[in-house]
């Protein structure tokens, strides 16, 4: 094998393994504890990272500095920030439901850590290459709406539960844009195994490259589904202050918050993989530890930009996210698929092919933008017309 | 052996859940318990190596029907207030009669049932049969489904709309 392949460490601690002669079971039992524990590791020590990030690029954005009095660049910020969490009184309300109140950041937590499980990090590097991947991914997406449900009825307030039914209003309705922009990739790449769709992206044919629409539509459904902004209503301290996790203080809050940026971090993760030819570049054949390089580029410039459109745009209220979801999302995820079906079957040559989808995901973005625009016109027109009136009579 | 053990701990997990959601008197946990037993059957289609019905199951049920029972039950005024016993006066001779009808039920399942016994390996490409079976052999109910699924989604917008006019 390649002396640069990551793969070898696997190798050498197999045949260590089976030299000490434990029983297979065991065996397995071992393996999937150990790639349990570095996963683990993993995700939370890079949402240390990536709450830095985040208050860095977001201070940038607005001019100023960010934390940087606590270590260099203020990157030992986030360990006092969860040592302040630690120790802060746990204040629970008196009324809760003990055990939905205590479970609910938890499975939060857990619905998103399954998540790490199916991510290609490299070459034949993934932790459970299982043959259902991208449907993984969604089924995993739903175990965190139940979570929410649980905080925000278990809390025993008003604003909580209000907060909770639109979390899970904004969450269900995004799923279905998300669930078509996934389906894309897998249409063309014939597989629903992560492993399988970045080999399937080989030689700069990106999905993300050929199928630009489809690539904005995740994006899109993906901003929604970790509640950032612009769809950050639920915790925006002027509409509902702090949503469903009102009542939680403490260690519970700062689960609720791990699970947020831990979304943040996997979901452009997932993007890099599906749209941008996960652990693919250049050289990648002769040396595949580049792919644990490129495919970390990929996903840091997907982790910027989320966290730049946040420090950059206003936020939509509920009603205008659900008719943005409903009426312009899931109609466009409806008629890529269609393309992507289409396209899939039609015999030509693949360099043709590509140019061909290339084009039509243009022509589908330039007519839902042209719709989108006219709707948006007459609304501002009607509205400024009632303004009008209203102020006349 | 191992599966035997794996089997027994996730089949008895399952069991208890479900017995938990019918003998608990707060309807929230109850409902959280349906979640559990979810789980729990997902747990056994992977033991089962059916992996896409295992996410499948916790896609569906999960992360809708059970999302849709929780919501129901905080949505209807009173449930949550009162502490309600499942049982009423006729809960003596019910058990009997439930626990003879058992019986009799799991006899003739275990004993009276041919239960075919496959010992060929599951095939690896489960997924495409899948697919190519439902717009293939099952084309009609995979297409009247759709019908009914689209009907539901329609109804269930007209009681639920705003009256404006």
């Amino acid at each position: 094998m390649n002396p640069l392949d990551p793969r070898i460490l696997g190798d050498w601690w197999n045949t260590w393994l089976h030299s000490t002669g434990l029983a297979e079971p065991w065996i397995v039992f071992i393996n999937a504890l150990v790639v349990a524990v570095i996963m683990l590791g993993l995700g939370l020590t890079s949402v240390l990272f990536a709450v830095w990030l985040e208050r860095k690029v977001a201070a940038r954005v607005q001019d100023r500095l960010g934390p940087n009095r606590v270590g260099p660049y203020g990157l030992v910020q986030t360990v006092a920030d969860a040592l302040k969490l630690l120790t802060k009184e746990d204040i629970t309300p008196d009324a809760a439901e003990r055990v939905s109140y205590n479970l609910a950041p938890g499975l939060a937590v857990f619905a998103v850590l399954m998540l790490l499980m199916v991510i290609p990090f490299g070459p034949g590097l993934i932790a459970a290459d299982v043959n259902i991947g991208v449907l993984y991914l969604v089924a995993m997406g739903s175990i965190g709406i139940m979570s929410i449900l649980m905080a925000g009825w278990s809390s025993n307030n008003k604003y909580a539960l209000l907060g909770g039914f639109r979390a899970v209003a904004q969450l269900l309705s995004y799923e279905i844009p998300m669930i078509l922009a996934m389906s894309v990739p897998v249409i063309f790449a014939g597989t629903m195994k992560m492993s399988g769709l970045v080999e399937a992206q080989a030689n700069w044919r990106w999905f993300g490259i050929v199928m630009p629409a489809a690539f904005i539509l995740y994006f899109l459904a993906a901003l929604a589904e970790n509640e950032r902004t612009p769809f950050d209503l639920l915790e925006a301290d002027s509409e509902i202050v702090a949503g469903y996790h009102i009542e939680y203080s403490g260690m519970k809050f700062a689960w609720f918050f791990l699970a947020f940026f831990l979304n943040t971090l996997i979901l452009s993760a997932v993007s890099t993989t599906l749209f941008l030819g996960g652990w693919q570049g250049p050289f990648v054949d002769q040396v595949p530890l580049l792919g644990i390089i490129y495919f970390f580029i990929k996903a840091s410039i997907m982790v910027f930009v989320f966290m730049w459109i946040r420090a950059t745009f206003p936020r939509l209220r509920i009603d205008q996210m659900m008719a943005f979801a409903w009426k312009v999302l899931v109609p466009l995820g409806l008629v890529l698929v269609l393309v992507a079906a289409v396209f899939v079957k039609l015999p030509l040559a693949p360099l043709a092919r590509d140019l061909l989808l290339f084009v039509t995901n243009l022509v589908v973005l330039a007519v839902t933008l042209g719709l989108l625009g006219r709707h948006l016109r007459r609304e501002a027109q009607r509205f400024s017309a009632r303004r009008l009136a209203t102020s006349q009579s | 052996m191992v599966m035997q053990v794996v089997f027994l701990l996730v089949s008895l997990f399952t069991v208890a859940c479900a017995f938990m959601v019918v003998t608990h008197r707060n309807l929230f946990s109850s409902a959280l318990f349906l979640v559990g037993t979810f789980f729990g059957v997902a747990a056994l289609y992977v033991l089962l190596e059916a992996e896409f019905l295992a996410v499948a199951q916790v896609l569906i049920y999960v992360g809708a029907i059970a999302t849709l029972i929780v919501f129901a039950i905080m949505l209807t005024r009173g449930m949550m207030s009162g502490r309600t016993s499942p049982r009423n006066e006729q809960a003596v001779w019910a058990g009997l009669g439930s626990i003879v009808l058992g019986v009799v039920f799991l006899y003739l399942v275990v004993y009276r049932v041919n239960w075919p016994v496959v010992e060929k390996a599951v095939p690896p490409d489960t997924i495409e049969r899948l697919g190519a079976s439902l717009v293939g052999h099952y084309l009609i109910p995979f297409e009247l489904a759709s019908v009914l699924l689209l009907a539901a989604l329609i109804g269930a917008v007209l009681i639920a709309r705003e009256k404006e006019f």
